[in-house]
């Protein structure tokens, strides 16, 4: 099963895993741009601990939506609430969404989250999470947007999501090692394109079909 | 300790979103379908099929009822017909009134015709169940074909089991227990099969642990015992023991279903084709963490 876009941009993540120090910082920002609640976090970042003492290392992976090129989340949703944009970015329309879990289940990346009753961090809304309580996501899924509002204003501003801070995800324009990168993967002067040039990378669960585009870098040039 | 330290959700966990209510959606509905299917070798047996059928329709709409109950936006159900080009889900709710009218009009009418063409559609049903899981490619457990066979396989069974429950009322059942015993070792060989699949092609160690618990009773009372209770029913003409081996088996196959759903379910959790290299250290192995690796050929 492939999904059926005719894709003429497709923006991809490039996270350096040599740079991210786990500082969890592109997690807070994630929470701060998108009021996600107590319990649900869209981005996160993974600390692996391997080895043996004394020959021990530590790898922070930052994880999230993949925006699969062929998203399994859209293939079961039954209500056509996910659907592929044409410039890659996986979506779901809160309206439509029933909450039947089928696509936190088709995920292998445990991106998704359904909360089903109002949560708050000190069990009663303080004024900030009032103001910006949306029920239209309590019994729906959710998941990382890319952002979608700020790449969305690149096409009427005509920035460029990945170079100006204005169009680019909040956990990219927070990383404080430069570990995170953000562009179009079919624009090949684009500076995820030539930072993967010259990159070795991998995208998680290959195997399984999903073509994820987030990219994780192992080794090569710098950026 | 070479393997990865449990943080955060890089191991597989059990899924959450469907507990028992979800479950109950297969548990049932399973049954149900199974039970449509097999309505039309009790009438070869001269047994009545529309006691069958309208049970077989009220375990389907059950399961449904159960699943309703569970989803976060209930009002909003009927969206779920919205996706036929690749979801099961749609499918599956689409296959259902068509299942509910011909079942209901062979229960009403008792043409052979609707039976029949309820049984088609119950098969139909059970194999959209199944497809629904297969296509859930984040938890291992599901996403592949000898799960696929194992659970059609399973609604057989408990149909079949269902009707063999009932021989006391109707003694003419009594060679169904031939048919059951058959169905049973289909189940068994799905189930060997689909475990081996799992080790072979490597699985999370939860979803392994889970069915390692889960085998013991599900064999012997499920599969061993239910055999021997049905082939003594049908032999002997037993009604008591033939429903006692519809009983085991169909109680095991409602116990497989839950234990699939909410004990052996697990993520994909998170892997490394090789750790990083940072600054001038050396990149270290691979890892996967959480997860039985391959078994070798």
């Amino acid at each position: 099963m492939s999904a059926q876009v005719n894709q003429d941009k497709r923006y991809v993540m490039a996270i350096d895993l040599r740079r991210c120090v786990g500082c969890q910082t592109c997690t807070a920002a994630c929470k701060n741009a998108n009021a996600t609640p107590p319990g649900v976090q869209w981005r996160r970042v993974l600390d692996i601990e391997t080895g043996e003492f004394p020959d021990v290392q530590r790898t922070f992976m930052p994880v999230g939506c993949m925006h699969c090129a062929n998203p399994p989340c859209m293939h079961v949703c039954p209500t056509t609430a996910t659907k592929l944009r044409a410039d890659g970015l996986v979506t779901i329309d809160y309206d439509i969404c029933i909450g039947c879990a089928n696509c936190v289940m088709a995920c292998p990346y445990d991106a998704r989250s359904i909360q089903h009753i109002a949560k708050y961090a000190y069990g009663v809304p303080m004024k900030s999470e009032e103001a910006r309580f949306e029920p239209e996501r309590l019994g729906v899924a959710t998941k990382c947007t890319f952002c979608k509002d700020r790449i969305d204003l690149a096409a009427k501003t005509g920035q460029t999501p990945g170079v100006d801070p204005e169009v680019t995800p909040a956990c990219v324009n927070s990383c404080i090692s430069d570990a995170m990168h953000f562009g179009d993967i079919k624009d090949p002067n684009s500076n995820v394109s030539k930072l993967l040039a010259k990159t070795e990378h991998f995208r998680m669960h290959e195997e399984l079909g999903t073509d994820p585009s987030i990219y994780y870098i192992l080794d090569g040039e710098e950026a | 300790m070479n393997e990865a330290r449990i943080l955060d959700r890089t191991v597989p966990r059990q899924q959450q979103e469907w507990d028992i209510k979800g479950a109950l959606n297969f548990i049932l509905g399973g049954a149900g379908s199974g039970l449509l299917v097999a309505a039309p070798f009790a009438a070869m047996l001269r047994a009545d099929p529309r006691p069958f059928v309208a049970l077989g329709l009220v375990l389907v709409a059950g399961g449904l009822f159960s699943v309703w109950l569970k989803i976060g936006r209930p009002w909003r159900a009927f969206h779920v017909v919205r996706r036929p080009s690749t979801s099961w889900m749609t499918r599956e709710a689409l296959i259902a009134p068509f299942l509910f009218a011909a079942g209901a009009l062979g229960v009403f009418s008792g043409a052979p015709l609707f039976i029949l063409v309820a049984a088609l559609l119950g098969a139909l049903y059970a194999y959209a169940q199944a497809r629904i899981l297969k296509a859930n490619i984040g938890i291992s457990a599901w996403r592949r074909w000898s799960c696929v066979a194992l659970i059609v396989v399973t609604a057989v069974v408990e149909g079949v089991g269902i009707v063999a429950f009932a021989s006391p009322f109707w003694p003419s059942l009594a060679p169904l227990g031939f048919l059951l015993a058959a169905l049973i070792v289909a189940r068994y060989i799905a189930w060997t099969n689909y475990i081996a699949d799992l080790r072979r092609t490597g699985a999370p160690k939860g979803t392994l642990q889970a069915f390692d618990v889960f085998a013991p009773r599900f064999l012997i009372l499920g599969h061993a015992a239910a055999a021997v209770f049905a082939l003594i029913g049908a032999i002997g003409h037993y009604p008591a023991a033939l429903a006692l081996g519809g009983a085991f088996a169909a109680v095991g196959g409602a116990l497989f279903k839950y234990t699939l759903v909410c004990r052996a379910a697990f993520t994909q959790g998170f892997s490394l084709p090789r750790t990083p290299a940072r600054g001038r250290g050396r990149p270290g192995p691979g890892l996967q963490p959480g997860w039985e690796p391959p078994q070798a050929n």
